[in-house]
């Protein structure tokens, strides 16, 4: 593709999963001979695993007086978005994040769970539950756990801890909301409408309030870890939730060009749809998407794919990745990473930028249903289906 | 007109609006809200919707005249958003899909409490404190609960308007907190610019009023606990103000290229000339003292419609009734717009309809071009203690007459959230 001034490149991650925090843990991890070795936290909420946080020292992005003003949730995009911008070269950069555009995927925070089981259980005992309701939160809940819940308060808390303040928008909406975010900023840096904007998202999923929405459908696997395309439907529903933090800075090219950043990758084309998923529909809609990826060489191309690793929404996808993109091989993220959620699709696309960065040939991180890279990765495709809705692609390549 | 004519100082694509639906608590649909507002009605009332024994504040703006499937945030929200959006594209004249994109604006959701509730009694006995979700857990793996599951989905709203109006492509469901309204109407106009589209869908609505909602914005000392009378707490640039009046609502826009909606024979209600926002590092809750962001958030809204603080006839001001935000969008104002501002009609609709929190940015414009199309300038009611440290013409109780050809609409939210529209009268 040739180059063009209003490309959409990406000059920064900013990455915290399970494997590591930063950068170099995880180009390490897409560049191994074998698939990374996962941290798994099986105890802590059995049956259900989840991939847990890294070791990681929220001072090196976040001082302790904002650090008491967050929940795990909201510090964890906050230090995603830190690293974001140190990668960059634009952090304590006054002029560059104080002109920055910023788009947020967020979901809300986490509820005090004893308060919440100190109500209920009192309710179980009264049958005047909403004047119950009334005598404890007014006297129970903690003023500032609301802004700590608060949707657009991860973006808040970047503008107070990161001084990122061209403008602030959260987008909301499960794993659609990842897809938008990149969607918007890529469609508004080309357009000429932003000339750097941060984008990204994080997902705690050592939190059981947060459990409970995906076990409402009965989607969690259960018991042991495995590989994600090697879950059975009898250990439970296919997911695992990881916690995540991911967050790129896109730049047009001329932008970053003109101050000489290093370039990951470019954005070639992104697009989300929704719609029923009903009698092959999906499979029409995907197939849709990946149209411009039907093109790509075979032997430099790598697929991320964000499935939740729901049985049929996997064995969907993978189908269709089957039948439109033969012979490239699938890598299946959140196996390693942990599904997350609203940053679930921003978590793809730094993977990909990393693979393409440097020139990975990505392990297989489920070997027995995951094809080797025969060649480096120069291109990529990032595929994230919702776990009730909403389905996206992008397309990566390697930049030089 | 020529080519020219369709596209701004910038040479992009001229926005117009073609559709306007409204719900506050003064009612449903454009012409009622307006005879309301206009005048000086207030739809502050004493809340009904559950007990408000022991809570400071008992009074609210919210709307129990839709009717819903089930008392629930999710419900509540998009059949509001239903009724507007059918309102306006009625006006607008377009019937089938709508195949434009969707940006909604929506509150944050969570459980309700009546579903925890109902989960506690379905699920065992408590071992040890503080174990309610491993109970909760527990009994869903017993027995799923999908209805559960879709009511706490942000994405839900943004779904089933999109399935009801036939949008294209994935809607984007946003919030930036009290200006949300205005950053639906902002990604509306800039997806028209892009090119992508020749017409978009903006909504912003919200249901949310609860008592865990009401109980959170008291204890940050947020709303207004005058509650006798009700209909007198919003007091916008009032010396006595003292807090926010909570309200629910829900406003639609659509917006077209001039271009598009002129070659289908549309009428054009106004045009969407300008917007601008700008994020605030202050404070989680407070805005810069200086109002620097405020200031250029303005401003640049101004910049991009093209237009002078001169040319601005109107302001449909954020005017929340608290005694920070009233004195920090004045002096924001001031700063922008200097001595003229005295002579500059500055009204907050949030004196008659409280806050509408999520729905504001979006109901607020709908009333700002319904000023112009109509010639009348909504009053700041309950406006009887001026603050003397707030010199302006707040259109004091009474509507005024006037004719206004562009009008600044501001908003203003947690999280150094602001953002501000520019709209003018169509161009004829």
């Amino acid at each position: 593709m040739s180059k063009s001034a209003s490309d959409v490149v990406i000059t920064g991650v900013g990455i915290v999963t399970c494997l590591g925090v930063g950068v170099e843990a995880h180009v390490a991890a897409l560049s191994g001979p074998d698939a990374p070795a996962v941290r798994v936290e099986t105890e802590k909420f059995a049956p259900y695993p989840v991939h847990p946080l890294p070791e990681i020292d929220w001072s090196q992005q976040i001082s302790k007086k904002d650090q008491r003003q967050m929940e795990n949730w909201q510090r964890l995009g906050v230090f995603a978005a830190g690293l974001a911008l140190d990668d960059s070269g634009f952090k304590d950069n006054a002029e560059a994040v104080g002109s920055m555009d910023m788009i947020v995927a967020a979901g809300g925070g986490e509820r005090d769970i004893n308060v919440d089981s100190l109500i209920v259980d009192e309710g179980l005992k009264r049958n005047d539950r909403e004047n119950l309701l009334n005598e404890k939160l007014t006297t129970e809940l903690r003023p500032t756990l609301f802004l700590a819940q608060l949707s657009n308060l991860m973006a808040g808390n970047i503008s107070i801890v990161h001084k990122v303040t061209g403008s602030s928008r959260t987008f909301m909406g499960e794993e659609g909301a990842g897809i938008s975010a990149v969607e918007t900023a890529f469609a508004r840096i080309k357009a000429g409408q932003s000339t750097h904007t941060l984008v990204g998202g994080a997902f705690s999923a050592e939190r059981i309030d947060i459990l409970l929405l995906i076990e409402a459908i009965q989607g969690h696997s259960r018991g042991e870890w495995q590989p994600l395309w090697s879950r059975k439907p009898e250990e439970g529903g296919g997911m695992i939730l990881g916690s995540v933090g991911a967050f790129l800075m896109l730049e047009s090219r001329a932008h970053a060009e003109a101050r000489g950043a290093k370039i990951y990758a470019v954005i070639d084309d992104i697009e989300g749809d929704r719609g029923s998923r009903e009698d092959g529909k999906l499979e029409t809609r995907l197939s849709r998407l990946l149209d411009k990826a039907k093109a790509l060489p075979a032997d430099d191309t790598v697929v991320f794919s964000g499935t939740t690793g729901f049985h049929d929404l996997a064995a969907r996808e993978k189908a269709v990745l089957g039948d439109a993109l033969p012979g490239r091989p699938v890598r299946a993220y959140g196996g390693v990473s942990g599904h997350g959620v609203e940053a679930q699709f921003p978590l793809g696309l730094a993977f990909a930028a990393l693979a393409l960065g440097a020139k990975a040939m990505v392990p297989a991180f489920d070997a027995a249903h995951e094809a080797a890279m025969t060649g480096p990765a120069r291109h990529a495709v990032v595929t994230t289906v919702g776990h009730a809705r909403g389905e996206g692609v992008a397309l990566l390549s390697a930049d030089a | 007109m020529t080519a020219s004519s369709f596209r701004d100082h910038l040479g992009r694509p001229l926005v117009a609006v073609t559709g306007m639906g409204v719900v506050t608590s003064l009612g449903q649909g454009l012409a009622d809200n307006w005879a309301a507002l206009t005048s000086g009605k207030s739809g502050i009332r004493k809340i009904s919707r559950f007990p408000t024994d022991g809570l400071s504040t008992r009074i609210s703006g919210m709307i129990d005249f839709i009717d819903i499937p089930a008392p629930n945030a999710v419900e509540r929200s998009y059949a509001f958003a239903r009724e507007t959006t059918t309102e306006a594209l009625a006006q607008a004249g377009l019937s089938g899909d709508f195949n434009g994109p969707l940006f909604l604006a929506a509150p944050p959701i969570e459980p309700e409490w009546n579903a925890r509730f109902e989960l506690a009694d379905r699920a065992g006995p408590s071992e040890k404190p503080g174990d309610a979700y491993d109970r909760f857990l527990a009994a869903m793996r017993e027995r799923p609960d999908p209805t559960f599951h879709e009511a706490i989905l942000f994405g839900a709203i943004s779904e089933r308007l999109a399935d009801r109006f036939g949008t294209r492509g994935l809607p984007v469901t946003l919030s930036t907190a009290c200006a949300s309204g205005a950053t639906a109407i902002q990604l509306g106009i800039e997806a028209i610019r892009q090119g992508r589209t020749d017409r978009a869908l903006t909504v912003a609505t919200d249901g949310s009023v609860s008592a865990e909602a009401l109980i959170r914005f008291s204890l940050l000392s947020a709303l207004s606990t005058q509650n006798e009378p009700p209909e007198k707490a919003s007091k916008p640039f009032s010396k006595d103000r003292d807090g926010f009046v909570i309200a629910e609502g829900a406003a639609t826009l659509v917006l077209e290229s001039l271009e598009s909606a002129v070659a289908r024979g549309a009428k054009v209600l106004g045009i969407m000339k300008g917007c601008g926002e700008k994020a605030d590092h202050f404070h989680r809750t407070r805005s810069s003292p200086d109002g620097g962001p405020a200031i250029a958030t303005i401003r640049a809204a101004l910049e991009d419609a093209g237009l002078t603080p001169e040319e601005i006839g109107y302001i449909n001001a954020h005017g929340t009734s608290t005694p920070e935000n009233d004195k920090m969008e004045y002096n924001s104002m001031f700063a922008v717009f200097g001595e003229k501002l005295a002579g500059i009609p500055v009204s907050s609709n949030k004196s008659m309809i409280g806050h509408t929190l999520t729905a504001a940015g979006a109901v607020e414009a709908v009333f700002s071009l319904q000023t112009m199309l109509t010639g009348t300038l909504p009053p700041t009611i309950n406006y009887n203690n001026p603050d003397p440290a707030i010199v302006l013409d707040v259109v004091p109780n009474v509507k005024r007459e006037a004719r206004v050809s562009a009008v600044l609409s501001n908003s203003f939210g947690f999280g150094g959230q602001n953002a501000s529209l520019v709209m003018a009268a169509e161009p004829a």
